[in-house]
């Protein structure tokens, strides 16, 4: 199935991610799709310590960690130097440096139409400080700040993304890396701001065990808690297997039950605010 | 050429001789017309940038810092708050040993909002491995831009030209614009981000390597103070303008040094010529590098230092940074905050009535 996705490999063996993370196979691919005429701009977050600690490193095209807030604009400052056109600027930061307090330079790139590509990887926590609530944190969730479970929604920086009308949004999920691929070509072959929003399951935030990070990512889309869909030219166009999850959506108890932060959550409540997502995606096709 | 230019007209035409590649910018007040001069040359096809009208100042220095990053030349220019906004990407370019030029107008920090000249928001700035210069004329403003950029690609640090908000910033001033050649050479940055020889910038580091790397700050510092005298000098003798780390006015007799940065320090040396002319033997030291610090010899000497600044629960900042430097009594006057008017006049009036030693407020005390 994945035979035409290049063996190059640039990310390798011997970074410093959790067993099971899948943010590390969103990247894999995400740099296979890329290749080595890239850079990646990274805000801290879990790819930044993934790298490895200096003088080695983990990953095979050239990387400037920034500060937490500055990725976007970084990374349209590397675009716009006349010696680097021709040259993919990638962006990798997680739902933090996205959804929060990298907004607003987020916000003015994607405005300026920065010739950037912008992926936020997103497994829905500060995973790298050990589980605090983000912006992406879903309804239910506990965190190390919301010991509880959530109360209130997450924020929703697809919609957001695309009241900015970029060239090109998608969202993607780490249990589908052809998809990723395909995506980050595509993505890669438009001139402008690309924003590319991956689902990423965590085993060590979202405790559960790590042979299951890709059964739980297939679930989350399958349930409707994720979508794959892109964004061109005004309109949002789903993906398999999207298509048919929001024409019957499987049941996510299991999805919920697998994961030790949704401990002791009220899945009605989690379940309504999942019908309510669907219902505002089937309005947006 | 000559031209009669503001001193933040002088800020922007350096900016063109000196070939950025990348200006990215926010404005605000006093420092706009920077920014305003560039967007219009540029887009009149007269200087050929890439010009990022960025969000926010964060995002100005960080798209700064990803331009110098990728070794290419950069640029922005803020103010007071605009430099604070910053604060974070301010220690970041420097540890990066991103060689990227800033010019900041100096210009009081709220509250209360307040746009008028004082030095605190640079000096807040003082710990951030950023070299510091002040200029005090637009021709100065203008040579210190270039001489800037030079020793910046020299020894891999940013630096930070100020000049004082309005008294500087919007004065017109006769400006010679003289071409100035191969005087800055092309950039050529060995650790430039490079797709042929991937390594990683900024990622984890333990605590030996990163003490290491802040030592290596250090001795670019102590390197700069080195590297800037010999640009000064070759700077004289292409375009004959001779600048120092101090620029000294009647001092080599002087019982009474008169120290300050920026125009006021300029306002001082008329005040030396009046207080000359009543016997007394008066002598005036501008600092023009504030970082790194220069040397001074101000032994025997009574010592008269002008802060438009203060380090609350401390005193003056630049009174201290002279202090740690020198075993000296001195004379310590806040004056010109939040754009205070300080002429020369007053100047001669408070070193008439100094003591040896202590803390003087004009206008309260
Ligand atoms: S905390 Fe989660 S996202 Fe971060 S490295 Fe571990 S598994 Fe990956």
């Amino acid at each position: 199935m994945l035979d035409d996705i290049p063996e190059e490999e640039y990310l390798y063996k011997g970074n410093t991610a959790c067993a099971g993370c899948t943010a590390m196979l969103a990247l894999r691919y995400i740099l296979k799709a890329a290749g080595p005429n890239s850079m990646i701009v990274n805000p801290a977050c879990c790819s930044t310590v993934c790298q490895g600690p200096y003088p080695k490193s983990a990953y095979g095209v050239p990387v400037l960690n920034i500060a937490f807030a500055a990725a976007a604009a970084t990374a349209d400052g590397i675009a716009s130097a006349e010696r680097n056109k021709g040259k993919n600027i990638i962006v990798f930061a997680g739902d933090g440096g996205t959804v929060d307090i990298g907004i607003q330079a987020l916000s003015g790139a994607i405005e300026r139409n920065a010739n950037i590509l912008y992926v936020c990887y997103d497994n829905e926590a500060y995973s790298n400080t050990g589980m605090q609530k983000s912006g992406s944190t879903p309804k239910g969730a506990i965190t190390t700040t919301t010991p509880t479970g959530r109360k209130d929604s997450k924020k929703d920086i697809d919609f957001i993304v695309m009241a900015h009308r970029p060239v090109y949004m998608a969202t993607a999920s780490s249990a589908y890396p052809k998809d990723i691929y395909k995506k980050v070509q595509k993505a890669l072959s438009i001139e402008g701001t690309k924003f590319i929003h991956i689902h990423c399951p965590c085993p060590s935030g979202w405790r559960y065990p790590t042979e299951r990070s890709i059964e739980l990512g297939k679930m989350a889309v399958k349930t409707g808690m994720w979508f794959l869909y892109e964004y061109e030219d005004g309109k949002i166009k789903l993906n398999p297997p999207t298509v048919a999850a929001l024409k019957k959506p499987a049941p996510i108890d299991d999805y919920i039950k697998s994961q030790g932060r949704f401990k002791g959550a009220n899945i009605d409540a989690i379940r309504s605010e999942v019908e309510e997502g669907i219902a505002r995606i089937k309005e947006m096709v | 050429m000559k031209k009669m230019s503001t001193g933040n007209q002088a800020v922007a035409l350096a900016v063109k001789e000196s070939d950025v590649e990348v200006v990215a910018a926010y404005p605000i007040t006093p420092q706009t017309e920077v920014v305003e001069t560039i967007a219009s040359m540029v887009e009149k096809n007269t200087m050929k940038c890439a010009y990022i009208r960025v969000e926010s100042e964060h995002s100005a220095l960080a798209a700064c810092i990803g331009a110098s990053a990728s070794g290419a030349r950069a640029f922005t220019a803020t103010s007071s708050h605009g430099l604070l906004y910053m604060h974070e990407m301010i220690h970041w370019a420097a540890g990066a040993r991103l060689p990227i030029v800033m010019a900041n107008i100096n210009r009081a920090v709220g509250p209360a909002w307040n746009i008028w000249a004082e030095h605190t928001d640079a000096l807040s700035q003082r710990d951030t491995g950023w070299m510091q210069f002040y200029a005090a004329t637009v021709q100065e403003v203008y040579d210190t831009v270039l001489m800037s950029y030079k020793l910046a690609e020299k020894v891999y640090l940013p630096a930070m030209v100020n000049l004082d908000g309005f008294i500087l910033s919007h004065s017109i001033q006769p400006l010679d614009i003289t071409d100035t050649g191969d005087f800055i050479p092309p950039i050529d940055m060995p650790h430039a981000l490079n797709t042929d020889d991937p390594v990683t910038y900024g990622n984890l580091t333990t605590p030996a390597d990163y003490y290491k790397f802040r030592h290596m700050i250090h001795t670019a510092m102590q390197r700069a103070d080195k590297e800037a005298r010999s640009i000064e000098k070759e700077f004289a003798e292409r375009f004959g303008r001779q600048y120092g780390p101090v620029m000294e006015y009647r001092t080599d007799d002087a019982e009474i040094v008169i120290l300050g940065m920026g125009t006021l320090a300029r306002e001082t040396e008329v005040a030396v010529d009046l207080l000359r002319k009543e016997g007394i033997k008066a002598g005036s030291i501008r600092i023009r590098q504030f970082r790194p610090f220069p040397k001074l010899d101000l032994d025997g000497k009574k010592v008269i230092v002008f802060d438009r600044d203060y380090s609350f629960g401390a005193g003056g900042i630049l009174a201290q940074e002279i202090r740690m430097r020198n075993d000296v009594p001195i004379y310590n006057v806040i004056a010109g905050l939040g754009g205070q008017d300080v002429s020369y006049n007053t100047i001669a009036d408070i070193v008439r009535k100094s003591k040896d030693e202590g803390e003087f407020w004009l206008g309260v005390d």
